[in-house]
């Protein structure tokens, strides 16, 4: 069937999957060190889901607070991880963070200044100090805009709108991907000796996320698929503030730097009811009344507010407000600057959360509060690496940004996710380069991998089944956001893996009609591979972790427990099915360990 | 909540040419055009093709014409229209068509790599780049540009005259431009650029871009009109150009 098939084919030494933050800056990396590069992505160059990250960038550069530094930031990371986290990540991150920004600047992005002309740095949750470079709430942007920009001028290769379906491998080295273009349908082989994975989130398994088409978890597939192993997806982010009126806007992000920048969140009553969830671990540094905590964005001598907790902790405490019937007439919680801050001052901060209210909700936040609720948002876990290299267990594959795991823990600090992309982003490329230029001897693309990536591709269109994959997926949506979502039990994840059985049958059934020309029953049939592998792993995870920790919550173990936070979950494909183990974190040096337990 | 029935007009083909086709969906409060499109891709034509990537006014991915106005998708509500209005979406005019609502807009990325990089000169002599925030400012409003090139798409100098396509850049470059002329801290000169290769003086400042841009961007005032002034000094002022003439800069 498959004999006349005909693909183009390519060869580089290192191919960069994905050009959000991260893939860009590996990409950039990588071909400035000399080895012939490659950046695919799904969309256009420039609309990854990167362009949504609005906050900032966090990076402990001492512009604002002179007392912060990488030690810091460092602990925030860990202690905002509930210490799940790869330490050897988080010290690499808070250390590299200031310079991979001042790199920005040098290739040209615009931030937002202090009052001496240096980068300012703004508030944001479980960050110490004033923390965030950014430009205005539109950071991730112009990361992204500039990151492409200097990639454009630096000649690099880029294939646009090209879904890569299957890694091969020759041994257990990675040789080549299998993929084809999203506009005519056209299938691709690459031969490669180095593959860098920056495919970013999973949050399009969800019903309500802040997260764009893109989000499939493609990376966590293809990762599991070449035998890589997976770490903490059990740790899922929800963001606490995502719209949720009207309807079909529902779970769009509403950023942080609302609370970094006075706004407050009330319930029904008109209370500030975050004073009522602050947790032991963060007592000593959490304001417990309005005066000190409002008092705390001028003076940080002052303990923080508690409307800044780390994000796991105020996403549980709106839904638990919600349930208990203080919510707004949305199912949400107000978050109020409009009371708090000037109309100039806000439209100056947050331009484009007042844009999307404005246009999306008509409501004019200089003036109103939001309405809010959390929102599926970041996954905190994925592809497990080596804290230096990016390197998996996989010879030749890599991973950086989103898809990979570690370097959050439990629970990601705002803004530290930007950092992330940059810092890692540039490791992933820098030592994919050092790998090729290691390598000895011949690698080959496997005629019958190729055959069987280019057999799974074109399945949907051969196929005979009445499956409708729109079906398929909006089902899936409701099972995760029902069944594993901000809280958990055992019961209800048990029943996710069920259904998600059927739903991989279903897919299996699904006949898309017109052409592989542009079409999207197509891509959305391709990409429900990759959610199904999501949903089974997060879920799977879900189930093995027996306890409450950071973006974990189950209702059935409710508290931490400090058994489990001495493991990581790791994930495995085995004989086509996923297979979870509990493996012992990395131990701590010393010197580090006196870090985080330092009181403040 | 208030369901009501819409009808949609989209425009269903490829480059060989096709038609535009009539749905009818229910329509849900807050709805806007990209959830209809949704709607019907679900229910009604699963290989309706079209970009499409946050849904929340950041990507500028979902550009088309909604009754015949660049527009995003995403960021039209349905309670705009009249009730009962047969809306008709069509893709971008300026670019060509892969299919229904999917255009080939490499001409812009193509453009791109016609702009010289950003090179700023030497740091302060404490190793820092300094710069101030109303300086920064300028060249900010033309980067919260999300791309969605519907200010080339509406640009009458090459949405009716494809032959003019090799010599001008267009609105979103110009703004790329002037951005890159007014950062504090760069140091090439991009006005012989501006003027010759990207065509700055076919634009007759109709204003059409400003019109169009869904980021409220001042382009035609605040980036072309500027950019027009600096080329003018430059090559036009009889006193610079006789200073240039004799070798002072």
């Amino acid at each position: 069937m498959a004999a006349d098939v005909k693909y183009q084919t390519h060869e580089y030494d290192v191919l960069v999957i994905g050009a959000g933050g991260a893939g860009l800056r590996a990409a950039i990396e990588a071909s400035a060190q000399g080895a012939r590069t490659a950046l695919v992505c799904k969309s256009l160059l420039g609309k990854a889901h990167t362009v949504m990250a609005e906050g900032g960038m966090a990076a402990a550069m001492g512009n604002v607070w002179k007392e912060d530094n990488w030690q810091v930031h460092f602990r925030d990371t860990m202690r905002g991880g509930k210490m799940l986290n790869n330490w050897r990540m988080a010290q690499l991150h808070a250390q590299e963070s200031p310079d991979r920004v001042l790199e920005l600047e040098e290739w040209g992005a615009l931030f937002d200044r202090t009052k001496a002309g240096l980068i300012s740095q703004r508030d944001f949750g479980g960050h110490r100090y004033a923390r965030l470079a950014h430009i205005g709430d539109r950071t991730g942007l112009e990361l992204i805009r500039t990151l492409q920009q200097h990639a454009v001028h630096k000649g690099l290769e880029v294939h646009m709108e090209c879904n890569i379906q299957r890694l091969v491998k020759d041994g257990n080295r990675v040789s080549g991907a299998v993929g084809y273009f999203r506009p005519t349908g056209q299938l691709v082989v690459f031969k490669t000796k180095a593959v860098v994975l920056a495919t970013g989130g999973i949050g399009k398994s969800w019903k309500f996320t802040s997260n764009s088409w893109e989000c499939t978890g493609d990376g966590i597939r293809l990762a599991l698929d070449a035998g890589a192993e997976l770490i903490d997806m059990e740790c899922h982010q929800f963001h606490p503030t995502g719209m949720v009126w009207p309807p079909s806007v529902r779970g769009i992000l509403v950023t942080e730097g609302v609370r970094g920048d006075g706004g407050t969140l009330t319930n029904s009553e008109g209370k500030r009811f975050m004073f009522n969830y602050i947790p032991d671990f963060f007592k000593a540094e959490t304001a417990d009344n309005e005066k000190e905590a409002d008092a705390w964005y001028e003076d940080k001598k002052n303990r923080r507010t508690p409307d800044l907790l780390p994000r796991d902790e105020v996403a549980r405490a709106i839904n638990s407000e919600v349930k208990a019937g203080r919510g707004t007439p949305h199912g949400g919680v107000y978050l109020d600057i409009a009371s708090r801050r000037p109309a100039d001052y806000i439209r100056k901060r947050l331009p484009s959360m007042y844009h999307q209210f404005k246009e999306l909700a008509d409501v004019d936040i200089t003036k109103e509060p939001m309405e809010v609720g959390p929102t599926c948002h970041y996954m905190n876990g994925g592809i497990r690496v080596d804290a230096d290299s990016t390197a998996t267990c996989v010879p030749g594959l890599f991973a950086a940004g989103e898809v990979a795991g570690g370097l959050h823990g439990a629970n990601r600090l705002g803004g530290n996710s930007l950092s992330d992309l940059v810092v890692f982003g540039r490791r992933a490329g820098l030592y994919a380069a050092q790998y090729v230029k290691s390598l000895s001897g011949k690698l080959t693309v496997d005629a019958g991998q190729v055959e069987a990536g280019v057999q799974g591709i074109l399945r949907p269109v051969q196929g005979k089944g009445n499956e409708n994959p729109y079906a398929v997926h909006a089902d899936l949506q409701e099972c995760m956001q029902s069944l594993v979502g901000i809280i958990r039990t055992e019961g209800e994840l048990k029943k996710a893996l069920e259904e998600i059985a059927v739903f991989k049958q279903r897919l299996g059934r699904v006949t898309v009609e017109g052409g592989r020309a542009f079409n999207p029953a197509w891509h959305l049939t391709l990409d429900l591979l990759a959610m199904l592998a999501v949903s089974e792993a997060v879920t799977r995870a879900a189930l093995e972790r027996k306890e409450s920790r950071g973006g974990h919550t189950r209702d059935d173990y409710p508290k931490a427990d400090p058994k489990w936070g001495k493991v990581n979950v790791v994930l495995r494909r085995k004989n086509d099915e996923i297979s979870v183990s509990p493996e012992p974190l990395l131990e701590m040096p010393d010197d580090l360990k006196k870090l985080v337990e330092e009181k403040q | 909540m208030a369901a009501s029935e819409v009808t949609m007009r989209v425009w269903r083909g490829d480059a060989k040419g096709g038609a535009f086709t009539e749905y009818r969906v229910q329509s849900q409060e807050g709805m806007v055009v990209l959830d209809v499109i949704h709607a019907i891709q679900a229910t009604q034509a699963g290989d309706l093709a079209v970009r499409w990537n946050c849904k929340a006014g950041k990507c500028g991915s979902c550009s088309a014409e909604i009754n015949g106005k660049p527009r995003l998708l995403c960021m039209t509500r349905m309670n705009t229209f009249t009730p009962g209005e047969t809306i008709t979406v069509a893709p971008m005019k300026t670019f060509p068509l892969i299919r229904d609502l999917a255009t080939d807009v490499s001409f812009n990325y193509e453009k791109a790599k016609t702009i010289p990089a950003f090179r700023p000169g030497p740091k302060e002599p404490d190793g820092t780049r300094r710069m101030f925030q109303e300086d920064v400012e300028r060249g900010q409003e033309f980067r919260k540009c999300i791309e969605c090139f519907l200010c080339q798409d509406v640009c009458h100098v090459i949405r009716d005259h494809e032959d003019n396509k090799p010599a001008f850049a267009g609105p979103r470059f110009f703004m790329r431009l002037a951005e890159l002329e007014m950062h504090p801290l760069d140091t090439h000169d991009r006005k012989e650029l501006a003027r010759v290769k990207a065509g700055l003086g076919f634009c007759n400042i109709t204003k059409c871009c400003t019109e169009v841009c869904p980021e409220h961007i001042h382009i035609t005032d605040n980036a072309i009109i500027p950019l027009k002034e600096r080329i003018v000094t430059e090559y036009y002022d009889p006193v610079v150009w006789l200073l240039r003439k004799i070798g002072v800069r």
